[in-house]
């Protein structure tokens, strides 16, 4: 036994003693992990968090949330003397006159909006490959609620440094606040403390972006990474690979060295942005007054689809009976994200609905074999990029040298006439991937050699899958549509009739598939009989 | 599902292969040469940054092909963190795909749901608890919990009133009144028609009495835009044309939409353009809004000039500035 050996002894025991661990400790350092790209991605999303925490508490040493008058007097020499709030003229400080706070403030940024992408395409990959089925329902429904708070926790963010494009950011959220019927004005007085924009709103978003829902995050995550732990993760399908096992390698020590370095290289790609990619360069903007504006106002990326919808919404208000109803800022800024949300967070009860499937999963589908889901998948993210375009409309406008009211159209027609026409390409697309899939699996692989046989016909060599391969191209199931009863034997209707025929109708669209080669098929093409 | 869609059985888990450092410890020998190059280059990335830091001034600027002129202090400082963290994760993640171990384990699941006996048996606990509470039997106590937890909970809500104050009917009104002379912004200067020539365009502020100090929550509400065209050019009924003065109207700043700043006046069209929503409004024609998502046009303020030929205010704002609120009267 080595020296090191002894001490590693010695402290296990210490710890053991005093907890009891030594059983549980002993399980999960052996705990197995499937290895797959695509898993990194909610990784990327935690380290960013973390990066997020780390480079945030370096900033608010510096920061000083207020919106005391003050006037400039630091380095920065086009603002000196200039009249602006403690915010910014900090926010200044840090990016001037504190060695590194330029650097920390870009990781920071940097960090933000690669959290927010990590989280997005992380959820596109749990959802196009069915990881959200059961058990992992709450799970999803946590990942929606973080993507939420991330949403909000970002737009709080960039609006701390009281500029002029993040007081402008947060002019509209005040618009969107006051137009909530009935008791819209009143919140937004409380929110600001009287009109806009008062001097209290730097101080209250801080405290909420510094610690109320950096707390909720840290709840959240907890719970979602300790549900991902207890339910053991997903797998893709393959050889060896079954519902009822996981195929990988132990936390200790593989896991936790490609892990953690992954964390040092999530860190360090951070702070290469940050030192050589400027993002949000305050300084140029200037301080916020209410008066001012500067041209191409943009929001961050994850902001920029719902700015999209608000400025495609039609000219819509109702006046009735002394009282106004914005529906042009209501239902961009409120309903419409609403309907979304909660749509994406009912997702696997809705699917599980018109499946009627109510089993456990933890094999993950290809997207292609589950035709219905991805083709929603695709319509739902056509319907956000068009809004996200639209976000852009006038920055395209002045690059591409396009009219902004064209844009402006192409998006108010392209939202409702897209977002159909890609379900159904999508769906068209599965299916002949899957018809690939058959073919593959019944003639093997196409090689591009061609030959000549002794009568002159040219034939090109179809090469014979490898038993994995033609195994993972059929493992799938492929479900079948839930029979419509409409009356029992008895000929009493069916209490339950309309919501039945919809579930009957969507089970069907559901069970569109490319029918998988049979056994008796792939038997049959062994004996010999190549064509 | 059936058996018969089950075409093909399982081959089972590929064979392991070997990589080189497994078998061969010449490879091996490498691999920990370059694991331990990577974290030696890490520590390079350290000693860059606390050069930078120290030494290299923050006003230096150096010449980089693609990047143009940087920043060096800045450049030398983040690349420095940014190596020393790379190069760790770069060497941990070859240490662990060279050398530790890959082979793939196999570890079995459980189904989520419990054994079936736990399972009643968590449901007659359940029921017994209930039971010794007695909360069926007692349906007075059940109601009047309720309705006090649910009462308990207004404190939290009441306790926010003082966040702000009630809007009263401020969100109608401004500082402009009847007479109130018209400033420039910036400069506090009352300014005469003869001012602004044709296609001009000019922001203003109601005049404030000496030593008071303008807020932001008034420049929110009071910024106007003055604009001056060919009287010829108006397309008014009569007694918005008699709200301007030779050629020059006036109107709210603040976007009828969501309250940003409308900045873009284009001198050819005449039309006014907010640069978050580009609602569009036609300066000729009172500010109707001809594109975009607002539903208004801007409100126009009433002017004419004083005796000493000074532009003023000829009466309030006729209808709240900004965005719309449910209490608005339109």
């Amino acid at each position: 036994m080595t020296a090191r050996e002894r001490v590693a002894g010695t402290v296990a025991n210490y710890v053991d003693e005093r907890t009891g661990a030594a059983k549980w400790m002993k399980k999960n350092l052996q705990k197995v992990f499937p290895d797959h790209w695509s898993f990194m991605l909610g990784e990327i999303a935690l380290y960013s968090f973390v990066i997020l925490l780390l480079s945030g508490t370096f900033l608010s040493f510096w920061f000083d949330p207020s919106m005391r008058h003050v006037t400039y007097e630091g380095s920065y020499q086009p603002l000196k003397d200039v009249e602006m709030s403690a915010a910014y003229a900090s926010a200044l400080h840090i990016s001037f006159d504190v060695r590194g706070g330029l650097l920390m403030r870009q990781i920071h940024h940097w960090a933000a909006l690669i959290f927010m992408a990590a989280i997005a395409v992380h959820m596109m990959r749990v959802f196009f490959t069915g990881a959200f089925r059961k058990p992992r329902e709450f799970n999803w429904i946590l990942g929606v609620a973080l993507l939420t708070l991330g949403i909000v926790e970002g737009f709080l963010g960039y609006s701390l440094p009281d500029d002029l494009l993040s007081g402008t950011g947060v002019r509209i959220a005040h618009a969107i606040i006051q137009s909530i019927p009935v008791f819209g004005t009143y919140l937004s007085f409380f929110a600001f403390g009287g009109a806009f924009p008062g001097e209290v709103f730097i101080p209250r978003i801080y405290i909420v972006h510094v610690l109320l829902i950096p707390g909720i995050f840290l709840a959240l995550i907890t719970a979602h990474l300790m549900l991902v732990w207890y339910q053991k993760h997903t797998q893709y399908p393959g050889p060896g690979r079954t519902e009822k096992n996981v195929v990988g390698y132990p936390l200790m020590p593989v896991y936790m060295a490609k892990a953690g370095g992954f964390f040092f290289i999530v860190f360090g790609i951070t702070a290469f942005l940050g030192a050589v990619a400027s993002i949000n360069p305050i300084w140029l903007y200037g301080p916020y007054t209410p008066a001012q504006i500067s041209a191409g106002s943009q929001p961050d990326w994850y902001m920029g689809w719902l700015d999209g919808l608000v400025r495609m919404a039609p000219p819509f208000e109702t006046y009735l009976f002394g009282y106004t109803i914005s529906w042009n800022i209501l239902l961009p800024g409120l309903i419409i994200p609403g309907v979304i949300f909660t749509g994406i967070a009912l997702y696997p009860f809705i699917e599980s609905w018109m499946t009627g499937d109510k089993r456990e999963h933890h094999l993950l589908d290809r997207p292609r074999n589950v035709p219905n889901r991805t083709a929603l998948g695709v319509m739902s993210l056509t319907f956000m990029v068009v809004a996200l375009i639209n976000g852009g409309n006038d920055l395209i406008a002045t690059h591409f040298d396009l009219s902004i009211n064209q844009i402006m159209w192409f998006s108010r027609i392209g939202i409702i006439v897209l977002p159909p026409l890609a379900f159904v390409i999508t769906k068209r697309i599965c299916l002949s991937l899957q018809r690939a899939d058959r073919e593959a699996v019944l003639h093997g692989r196409e090689t591009g050699r061609l030959v000549m046989l002794p009568h002159g016909e040219f034939i090109e060599i179809h090469e014979e899958l490898s038993a994995e391969k033609k195994f993972a191209l059929t493992q799938h199931e492929q479900p079948k549509a839930i029979a419509l009863v409409t009356e029992d034997n008895q000929g009493v209707l069916n209490p339950k009739g309309l919501r039945a025929r919809l579930q009957a109708r969507f089970s069907a669209a559901s069970a569109e598939n490319i029918a998988k080669p049979t056994a008796a098929e792939v038997k049959e093409l062994e004996s010999g009989h190549h064509s | 599902m059936s058996k018969e869609l089950e075409p093909l059985a399982d081959p089972g888990l590929p064979v392991h292969v070997n990589r080189k450092a497994d078998t061969d410890p010449i490879a091996a020998k490498r691999a920990e040469r370059q694991v331990a190059i990577l974290f030696s280059l890490s520590g390079v990335g350290t000693l860059l940054f606390i050069y930078s830091f120290f030494f290299i001034k923050d006003d230096v600027f150096i010449f980089l092909p693609i990047m143009g002129t940087t920043n060096a202090h800045q450049l030398g400082v983040g690349v420095g963190v940014a190596m020393s963290l790379l190069f760790i994760g770069f060497g941990a993640v070859h240490w662990a795909k060279t050398l530790m171990p890959d082979q793939e384990v196999i570890a079995y699941r459980h189904e989520m749901r419990s054994e079936e006996k736990d399972r009643q048996d968590l449901v007659a606990t359940a029921k017994e608890g209930a039971a010794a509470a007695g909360l069926g039997r007692r349906p007075l106590i059940k109601r009047t919990l309720v309705a006090a937890a649910g009462l308990a909970g207004l404190p939290a809500v009441i306790l926010l009133r003082d966040l702000g104050p009630l809007p009263g009917n401020s969100l109608n009104e401004t500082s402009w009144a009847r007479g109130t002379r018209l400033v420039t912004d910036p400069g506090d200067r009352p300014i005469k028609p003869s001012d602004l020539e044709v296609g001009a365009v000019a922001q203003v502020m109601p005049e404030l009495a000496p030593g008071k100090k303008r807020k932001l929550e008034d420049i929110a509400k009071d910024a106007v835009l003055l604009i001056r065209i060919r009287p010829s050019e108006f397309q008014l009924d009569p007694e918005r044309l008699s709200w301007t003065h030779e050629g020059i109207i006036a109107f709210s700043k603040i976007c009828s939409h969501m309250g940003c700043a409308v900045a873009l006046y284009e001198q050819t069209t005449k039309h006014l353009l907010c640069p978050c929503h580009q609602s569009t409004f036609d300066v000729t024609r009172a500010a109707k809004v001809i594109f975009g998502p607002s539903a208004r046009p801007l409100p126009q303020l009433a002017i004419t000039v004083n005796s000493e030929g000074y532009l003023i205010a000829k009466q309030p704002f006729s209808e709240a500035v900004g965005p719309s609120f449910w209490e608005r009267k339109s």
